[in-house]
Parts: structure tokens; sequence; C-alpha cells
């Protein structure tokens, strides 16, 4: 893996979108999945929160200029719930965004922002509150979120944040990219295999 | 100590603990549909690779799939190319694919079990969170994004880390009318809808024992509704039956080994679990997810909470429901009016489910200006119902009769609400947009209770028509 898959911190402007519970087909409406490549996806996040019916947009923070550009969103609780779709974190990740903190994540929302070298950390309700308060009143000054530290600075304020240890060492060592890890071991694979009663029994093998 | 499913078959798939922690567990089924799959196949081709164990993936086709007119080309352009895509990858890399030709089609949670490739004691993966689905085997399976397809694709292996286990005991006998759609609507509500962050479900108690394996199908599937990517429940007589003469099961004494061994599965009777929580379902009443998640569930005779009252999740939570939906605190369930009524999906679209919606609507009619449609979860779940005439049954109580898809759960597909609709939907997920219309609005409930608001075109008691 090369030197520039470490993610030691991420550096930028932060975004907040409030609220609770937000799922996938919110941050990426079902229609958008009809593709074969994830090249395009970006522009369509949040799609059916930033415009109505007729394409006008609406009050959200990902259509508000005071905050284009911005690297680091800041959510809720549960953020990501729901459907698997990849196209989610990968349109988050192709509008922009580094790394994002939030109060906590949906497993697999989050699982597959690690797989893509997205970096999801979660901070104390009352942090998370001061950073997106932060973020709309001060959106032209930079948040570092610090993953070697554990903390999120903003202002004069430094919060600590949480991140699981493996996903974190992932990020710090640039191993994130878990491909070439799995493919390291595949004698290991086969042996694995050549236990399983059911791979001996099974019709489709 | 005893060990959990969960504990044996994660040990028995490991392959090696991760530096930084994590399994690297084997899969031992992998299954594939046309949405979250074509950029995992170019990954590998980018990187040069094959698939590692060919004969332990199979794709079907169902996302995308028009219900009504299914011939070649679809008439949607980005459909059509995703077919053609998924076509292309199971020729190149050797992995058999259910097309519409092979009979065998339908969505990939009602396809995994139906031809027995859904077994006790085996990790299995889908790029689709509803993958919870096959854990009713006592299978640990679970859904992934595209990247993690890539890597089942190509080491049929995936990093992860082991979840904690949470029991959650369901006890007492289901009134009539009142199914397992309620039984877990009923726990997503009382557990929350992030309350399964980190844990996997094991499904347990004489209510769940007693449920047919469609039922149990219908329980796991939304145990990801909850927050908990797995969701299981022990392998019994039950599981063993259903699984005999399906076709990746093995015969004869082949069959006896695998049987004993499933049942040596279970969870042993003195395991630990990380948490433990109980449920009485003799009291429970048919529910409503009326709300813009599967939490914000009521029983049919209640009113809708106001937000001041916490126990339909966070205030703020109903505050933008109600915002959203235009529904009023305090207001009757069944006051609310229906314009279309959906049966089916990988949660409620088996035989079993069918049979119970076209029980209601047998004799009656569904009331003027709704639109109703009833869509088989597979292909052979489609020719079953034409067998014991239920189509008929449908169509004399105007209800539309499809092909196999998930059609209305999702909006990828034609079919989908319109403006402002709101749908009465035996599907597992009533998030804004879901269904096709920013603005449309979605009420989950069990199919019986479907068929019963398409009659009475507004949400109604099951109980008072069976």
């Amino acid at each position: 893996m090369s030197l520039d898959s470490k993610i030691p911190s991420v550096q930028g402007r932060a975004v907040a979108v409030p609220g609770d519970d937000i799922d996938t087909d919110r941050i990426m409406p079902a229609r958008y999945l009809r593709c074969v490549t994830f090249e395009s996806i970006g522009q369509y996040t949040f799609q059916d929160e930033r415009f109505d019916a007729v394409g006008k947009p609406k009050a959200h923070p990902f259509n508000d200029p005071r905050h284009r550009g911005a690297s680091i969103l800041v959510v809720n609780k549960n953020f990501g719930c729901g459907s698997s779709r990849e196209h989610a974190p990968q349109g988050i990740l192709r509008w922009g965004i580094r790394a994002i903190v939030g109060e906590s994540f949906a497993e697999i929302f989050a699982g597959n922002c690690t797989a893509i070298g997205l970096p999801v950390v979660t901070a104390a309700a009352a942090a998370v509150r001061e950073l997106a308060a932060f973020a709309s009143v001060r959106p032209d000054e930079p948040v570092v979120l610090d993953l070697s530290a554990k903390t999120v600075r903003f202002g004069d304020r430094t919060v600590p944040v949480e991140m699981r240890e493996s996903a974190r060492t992932l990020f710090l060592e640039g191993t994130w990219d878990s491909a070439a890890t799995l493919i390291g071991a595949m004698d290991r694979v086969r042996e694995t295999a050549a236990r399983l009663p059911y791979l001996a029994w099974s019709p489709g093998r | 100590m005893g060990k959990t499913l969960l504990d044996k078959v994660w040990d028995l798939h490991t392959v090696r603990e991760l530096p930084n922690g994590q399994t690297q567990l084997f899969i031992g089924l992998h299954l594939v549909h046309e949405v979250t799959s074509p950029q995992a196949f170019q990954m590998l081709r980018e990187k040069g690779l094959r698939v590692a164990y060919p004969g332990r993936t199979f794709a079907t086709v169902d996302h995308i799939v028009p219900t009504d007119q299914q011939g070649r080309p679809f008439l949607d352009g980005l459909a059509e190319e995703m077919m053609v895509a998924l076509e292309r990858n199971c020729r190149e890399f050797g992995v058999r694919f259910f097309d519409f030709a092979s009979g065998e089609q339908g969505i990939v949670h009602v396809v995994g079990p139906e031809q027995g490739l859904t077994q006790p004691g085996l990790t299995v993966a889908c790029g689709d969170s509803h993958t919870s689905t096959h854990g009713a085997f006592g299978a640990i399976a679970f859904g992934v994004g595209t990247t993690q397809i890539r890597d089942i694709l190509a080491t049929q292996t995936l990093a992860l880390a082991r979840p904690k286990v949470r029991r959650v005991r369901v006890s007492g006998n289901l009134a009539a009318g009142v199914y397992a759609k309620d039984v877990i609507l009923a726990i997503v509500r009382t557990l929350g809808v992030n309350g399964g962050i980190g844990f996997a479900y094991e499904f347990a108690g004489d209510t769940i024992e007693r449920m047919s394996m469609e039922e149990r199908l219908t329980v796991c599937n939304m145990a990801i509704e909850g927050g908990a990517r797995v969701g299981y429940i022990n392998p019994d007589r039950t599981t063993v039956e259903f699984l005999k003469g399906r076709p990746y099961v093995p015969a004869g004494k082949d069959f006896d080994r695998a049987a004993a061994w499933w049942l040596s599965m279970g969870s042993d009777p003195d395991a630990l679990f990380a948490d433990n929580v109980n449920l009485n379902a003799a009291e429970l009443e048919p529910q409503i997810a009326w709300g813009i998640n599967p939490g914000q569930t009521v029983g049919v005779t209640e009113r809708l909470p106001r937000p001041e009252d916490s126990r339909n999740g966070s205030r703020a939570g109903l505050e933008e429901a109600y915002r959203f939906t235009s529904f009023e605190p305090g207001q009757e369930v069944r006051q609310i009016p229906i314009n279309v009524a959906f049966i089916g999906s990988c949660t409620n679209g088996r035989m079993s489910d069918l049979r119970e919606a076209a029980r209601v609507a047998k004799g009656r009619r569904v009331a003027g200006g709704v639109k109703a449609i009833v869509v088989p979860g597979s292909q052979k779940v489609q020719r079953q119902a034409e067998k014991e005439g239920l189509p008929e049954v449908f169509r004399a109580a105007g209800f539309e009769w499809r092909n196999a898809g998930c059609s209305m759960c999702l909006a990828m597909n034609p079919d989908k609400l319109k403006g402002r609709e709101i749908c009465a939907s035996s599907s597992n997920r009533n998030f804004i947009g879901r269904q096709g219309s920013p603005t449309g609005r979605t009420l989950l409930m069990s199919p019986a209770m479907v068929a019963a608001a398409a009659i009475h075109g507004r949400v109604s008691d099951v109980r008072e028509m069976l």
C-alpha cells in the first residue's frame, strides 16, 4: 500500500446536515442506482432533500454557497441507516466530503465508508451540537479531525472523538483497501474451506 | 460455558484474525443482484482478478425488473444496461444466474431459501441490507457494500468485526389476524431503529419456535430495520423439513448427515448473551408503521402519538414525521385513507403471505380509486399461486396480478407512487421517498392488513374481516 493511503487526519471546512435516522434512500434516491459505475453519482447526493418536484432548490446545507467546498460532514444519530447501497457513501465522497463526524452510524454504511477510505467518527451529542453550530456560524473556518489524537479541533475547541480501533488502524496505516490484505491469505482461505462440512456435500460446489 | 450460534458459525469460518482486530471471515454463500454488483465485477477486471469460488456465488435479477411488460430490451434503457451487465458478468466469471428463462428468477431473498442454497451454519453475504432474511435458517447473514462484494468475489472472504448477540425472546400465541410482520414491527418499535447497532439479534421463544420458515424469514428480514445487521433463529425440525428435497440440498444419507450438523449449530442451552430482551406477543394487535421509519409504529386500535410522548422514538423524529406525512398527532390510525395497496417484497412476497391476503380479498372488492397490486416474490411463488387459483381471487377483487420482482418496495422499476399518494405496503421501509415519489407516504403492515386497507380504502383492522 502506498504512503498516500494513510489518512492520519482530515482538515477542511465543515457542513452539518442535522437529523436522526437519515437513511441511504434520502442520501441517494434509488433512481440514481440505475447505473453500472459510480463515476457521476456525486452530483445526486441528497437530491430530493435539495430540490423539490419541479427542480427548485430547497434550503439544504448542501445547497448553501457558504458550504461550497466543505470536506467534513457533521451528522446526528444512526446516519446512513437502511439500504446497503454503497452509492450513498460514494456519492458523499464524490461530492467532496473526506470525513464524517456524527453521534452514531448504521453499521453497513460505516463499513462501506471504511472500505472506500472515508473515515467516520463518533462524538458525544453535545460535542456534535457544538461542532454543527460552529459549521453554520463560521463556515469559512477550518476544522481538523485528527485520527491519531482522536480529537476534532475547531475554533479554540478540541473535543474527543471515538472510532472503532480496527478501522482507525486501517486509516493510520493506510491499509483500508482490504483486497490486498485478504488476497494475501489465499492458502489459509483454502484451508478454511476444506474444513467446512457443507462444501463437501453441497450439490452446488 | 456454551456458545451461541453466532460464535459457532463465526469460529468455523474464521480464516485468521487480522492485525487490526477484525476477522477475515469465509463466506459460505454469496448472492448477487444487478444493482450493487456491476461496479464490483468491474473492479475485478481492472485488477485482473478472477472469482475465487464461482460455485459459491449465485445471481438473480430483481430490483429493476418491470413486473408487467418483461420483454427485452426493457423500456428503461438504464435498467436494460444493468441487466446486460449482469448477464455478461455471470457468463464471464462463471456464476450461476437465475434469469427469467430459468423459471427460478425472483427476489434474491426469496430465491436463496427456495433453492435450498440458504442453510443453517453458513455465512451468507449479499450486497443488500435485507440479507439478514437468511438468518431464519440459522445462518449468519448480512448485507455488504459493493467494495466488499469485490472482496468476496476475489477471495470468498471479508474483513469484519464480530458482533455481540442480543437474544430477543418472544412468547405467547398470536391472535388470528396477527402475523410475523406484526411481531417484527413490534420488536423494532420497542428496541428502536438504532437499538441493534453492534448487535446480532437471536430471535427465540415459543412464538418464534411455532413459526413456519416463511414467517421466520419475515422476522429476520427486518432485523436490519432495528439496526441489527444480522438476525437469526436457531435451526430446528421446521428448518430441516423445509430444506428436504430442495435443489441445492443433499439427498439420502448426505441429507441425514447435513441435518445432524445443522441442528448441532444452534446456540447451546448455557450460551451467554450480551443482552436479553423479552416480549409478550399474546396481546399483540396488527401493527402499522405510519411515520418515516419502521420504528414509528402503532397498533391498529391506537392513535398516532403526540411528539411529547417519547415512546415512539425521539421528539424531533416524530415532529419531522408529522411535517412530512401531514398526519395529525392523536388521530386514529384507522382514519388514514390510502390510494395504493402493495402486496409483495422480500418481507412478504411468499406463498403464505399471498394466501392470507387472498383470504381477505376473496369475495370482496377493492375500494373505488385504490390501485392495488400483488407481486409474487419469485417465479416459483408465482407458479404455485397460479396452481392454487390465487390470481383469479385477486383479480375478481380488483387487484392486479404481476410478475416476480421487488416492484413497489423501492422504486427502481416502473412501479412507483405518484405525488402525495399514501400506500398500504407489505414491504419493509417507510423512508421518505422510498416508494418512488419524494413526497409519497408509506404505511407498513402485514399482507392481510394491506388487503383489508385496499378493500376499505383506509387503514382497517383485518381481525374484523376473518
